[in-house]
């Protein structure tokens, strides 16, 4: 059988280990992936000692208590800190979740934080997104209509509540990055992600070119690639549901 | 120093932060055919905006009679008369247009039976000048910031709005008292941008980080107040921070006023709704001060809950579950997450939290940057919108709900005046290679700091220092001592300590840069709030309880250089914009 291995420099190396100092009777070991593009080196995993008797709840306080405490060095993105700007997103014990709301307490053994799967990795935890931005852009998230007036729009309560659960999306990311098919086929395949966005559109009533969107969906690879996983629904931090926004769009081409 | 490599750029205006307002400038600029860049330090989606949750006030009328001038009326007694009423005037009265025109852009906002936007009650909001309660607040369930921010990015790509993510802002490039643009370094490859222009508008939000316990992002850090002070220009009403009264208990996480608006209440550890007796009318819907004040005369007075006795409890368990689903999910998920309570059967557990700076860059309702030497004189090629300016509309206390207004109303005014000053493809100005030096040194020298102090030990002094010696309540004693005790992580940075010498992102860094910027407006606050010898909205002397009109009906100016600061005053406009209103005068604040 034909056997697959990284190339020789992206595997990762046995990183440093900082010990705790603090004489905590409570420790838990923290794996973090480690790559500084500025040094000619592998990524490497570091291991840090966390005093968990003085640590909050979430994975993303367990960064930043080695952020302040430990190692100032280590990079990763967070901002709002409660689950709404979608910046700390990466993977824990294997998992895609946000460190912010993901408790660390779910999490059994040590724990492995690595960034979002299969992203060209630019510091530490902090992924290129740029790829999906692109594609979002291309669903041309605004809404489109020729009614130009000073009045409101006027949507019924039951055309609006269609629009919950893909109006929340915070683009996190977590789902396009566990989804296989967009692993294999990220150029192309538009992922769970940005489907959820095209729909969220496409079902809008207020929305005049339903028909133009769906046909520039319907795509061989932007669309179909979707194989009904469901890693993203799984995957959501936000409990949405892309794979049922992605199979609604199948559903109204089939069905036009 | 290191040599770096400088990339220019020439605009014909730059906006610095997507958030709300700067995505609205961005638009509105786009659509005014000038070239516009839009520099900010996170992805546009990422910003604090997403955070607010209640709604955006609006006299739409869609659930009961209204009118501008009653939204007019609240925001000025909400603003304990500190705020400009010309300015406000603009404000009331361009926010039903602002908002349809979000609705147009496709805000998923919630529905009444008839179809059209859903409005909730809000503290502060009344009807016919202090009477009734209205429904002014436009809603997307509780998550209205987030809906608005995604739509402004989605129109932003739609005027092909250039980009600049991932870009954090050193320092203005200033010439002659006129600002030229800015200079900011490209976290993605470590470049450092010149970006020339001939108008700069400041959208860098507030400064909530300055404090230990706040609502705020951590990316809230005021970069572009501080690069303003960096100018050698002052900023405004810096004392007045207000503490929204439901942050959650021991995480901060907001709770929003949308939940005391659907008929949520608070309790003391004697089960008493506390609020009917400080606002006999309006309950837990007076303003963020009052029932802030409210709850820590609660807590000092020993009607506190829980072992130490630190906070109080806001119910919703009385609602229908189906009403929570539909316009309360996110404060739910919220709930969950940091207090671990399921609010259709328990209270959530909540104390005052910082949450929103009135403070910061002064400027007219046309959004120019105020002022030259405390005059009213603008600065040229200089704005600021948003929670980042002073504008003042919302004086000494912002009512909830105006904040989102705010954003959409001034980022378009920002457009509109920018437009007006500068027609596309102006020839630049030559700028002196000393403006670049200047602020290449400073860089430099943070990020070989070799010292012994890391930036988050800094950090941490200053944020208890904010939290203990300018809380909800003041006076001379704990202010005095604040104003020495945070000049401590100041001098701290003389021998500060960043570990991380590398140019793609350094977090470590940009914290540095972060807490540069922070501890200058915390010093500026702390200075501002000692000075001001009165109480007045958020700003609560014990030692002068009163509102002193006739010594403090002025906007505190603060300069500050290194940690020395001079303070100014200068008039609150008691003027409106026109004739269509009249001004309201000075009144006793009652709720």
């Amino acid at each position: 059988m034909v056997q697959f291995n990284l190339p020789s420099n992206s595997k990762i190396k046995k990183g440093q280990y900082y010990k705790d100092k603090t004489g905590s009777k409570n420790i838990r070991k923290v794996n973090v992936y480690r790559w500084d593009p500025s040094k000619n080196e592998n990524p490497r995993i570091d291991t840090y000692e966390v005093d968990m008797d003085n640590c909050s709840s979430k994975v993303l306080d367990i960064l930043n208590k080695i952020k302040n405490e430990i190692d100032p060095s280590i990079a990763y993105r967070r901002s709002c800190a409660h689950g709404v700007c979608g910046s700390c997103a990466m993977n824990m014990n294997g998992k895609n979740g946000l460190a912010c709301t993901k408790s660390h307490s779910e999490l059994d053994g040590d724990i492995d934080i690595y960034p979002l799967p299969h992203l060209k990795v630019l510091k530490d935890l902090i992924g290129d997104l740029s790829t999906l931005y692109k594609q979002y852009e291309s669903v041309e998230p605004w809404l489109k209509t020729t009614k130009i007036n000073d009045k409101e729009n006027i949507q019924t309560k039951e055309d609006r509540a269609k629009l919950d659960g893909l109006y929340e999306c915070i683009m996190c990311a977590c789902c396009s990055t566990s989804c296989p098919s967009y692993w294999w086929n990220g150029e192309k395949y538009l992922g769970p992600a940005v489907l959820l966005q095209a729909y969220r559109w496409i079902i809008d009533s207020r929305d005049e070119d339903r028909k133009e969107r769906l046909k520039k969906v319907a795509d061989e690879l932007k669309l179909y690639r979707c194989h009904t996983i469901l890693n993203c629904t799984n995957a959501c931090p936000k409990g949405l549901n892309p794979a049922k926004a992605i199979a609604e769009i199948k559903k109204m081409l089939a069905t036009a | 120093m290191s040599s770096y490599k400088i990339i220019d750029h020439e605009y014909d205006v730059v906006v610095l932060g997507a958030g709300g307002s700067g995505l609205r400038a961005a638009v509105g600029l786009s659509e005014a055919g000038l070239k516009t860049a839009c520099v900010s330090k996170v992805f546009p989606t990422r910003s604090h905006t997403s955070a607010a949750q209640g709604g955006i006030s609006a006299a739409l009328g869609n659930m009961g009679e209204d009118d501008w001038r009653w939204h007019m009326y609240d925001t000025v007694k909400g603003a304990d008369w500190l705020g400009d009423q010309d300015s406000i005037e603009y404000l009331c009265k361009e926010a039903p247009a602002a908002v349809l025109e979000l609705e147009k852009y496709g805000v998923p906002f919630s529905r009444t039976e008839d179809g059209k936007i859903y409005q909730r009650p809000f503290g502060g909001m009344t009807k016919n000048y202090g009477n009734e309660t209205v429904q002014r607040t436009c809603a997307a369930a509780d998550r209205t910031g987030h809906a608005i921010l995604h739509t402004l990015y989605g129109q932003a790509l739609k005027h092909n709005t250039e980009f600049f993510i991932e870009y954090f802002a050193l320092d203005l490039i200033m010439k002659d008292g006129a600002c030229k643009g800015l200079i900011a370094w490209n976290l993605n490859d470590g470049t450092i941008h010149r970006f020339r222009s001939h108008i700069t508008i400041i959208a860098t939000g507030g400064y909530g980080k300055v404090y230990y316990s706040a609502t705020s992002a951590h990316t809230c850090t005021g970069d572009g107040n501080a690069m303003v002070l960096r100018a050698g220009l002052p900023l405004q009403d810096m004392e007045f921070v207000q503490f929204h009264p439901t942050g959650i208990y021991g995480h901060g996480t907001l709770i929003s006023e949308g939940v005391r608006g659907e008929g949520g209440y608070l309790v003391n550890s004697k089960g008493e709704r506390f609020m009917e007796r400080y606002a006999p009318k309006a309950k837990d819907l007076a303003s963020r001060d009052v029932v802030s004040r409210s709850i820590a005369v609660e807590i000092n007075e020993g009607r506190g809950i829980g072992k130490e006795q630190d906070h109080v409890h806001l119910h919703i368990d009385h609602l229908d579950p189906k009403v929570i689903e539909e316009r309360l999910p996110g404060i739910s998920e919220a709930s969950k997450l940091f207090a671990n309570v399921d609010v259709t059967k328990e209270p959530i557990p909540v104390v005052p939290t910082v949450h929103y700076n009135m403070g910061g860059i002064p400027t007219n309702y046309k959004a120019e940057v105020l002022t030259v030497n405390g005059s009213e004189k603008t600065v040229p090629g200089l704005m600021a919108i948003g929670e980042a300016a002073c504008v003042s509309v919302h004086g000494a206390n912002r009512l909830g709900s105006n904040s989102l207004i705010d954003l959409v109303v001034f980022g378009r005014a920002a457009a509109k005046r920018a437009a007006e000053l500068v027609k596309p493809g102006m020839k630049h100005d030559e700028i002196d290679k000393s403006e670049t030096d200047r602020c290449l040194d400073r860089f430099d020298k943070l990020r070989n700091s070799e010292g012994s102090n890391p930036t988050s030990e800094l950090r941490l002094s200053m944020q208890k220092t904010m939290q203990s010696k300018c809380a909800v309540f003041r006076s001379e004693k704990t202010l005095k001592e604040g104003v020495d005790e945070i000049r401590k992580p100041f001098k701290g940075m003389e021998s500060l300590s960043v570990k991380d010498k590398s140019l793609i992102f350094n977090t470590d860094l940009v914290e540095t840069l972060e807490f540069d910027n922070l501890i200058r407006q915390a010093i500026t606050t702390m200075d501002s709030a000692y000075h001001r010898k009165e109480s007045r909205g958020a700003h609560a002397r014990e030692d002068f309880p009163k509102r002193d009109d006739e010594n403090y009906m002025q906007h505190t100016l603060s300069w500050c250089n290194g940690s020395k600061t001079k303070i100014n005053y200068r008039p609150v406009h008691r003027s409106t914009l026109t004739n269509d209103v009249q001004y309201f005068p000075p009144q006793e604040r009652v709720y």
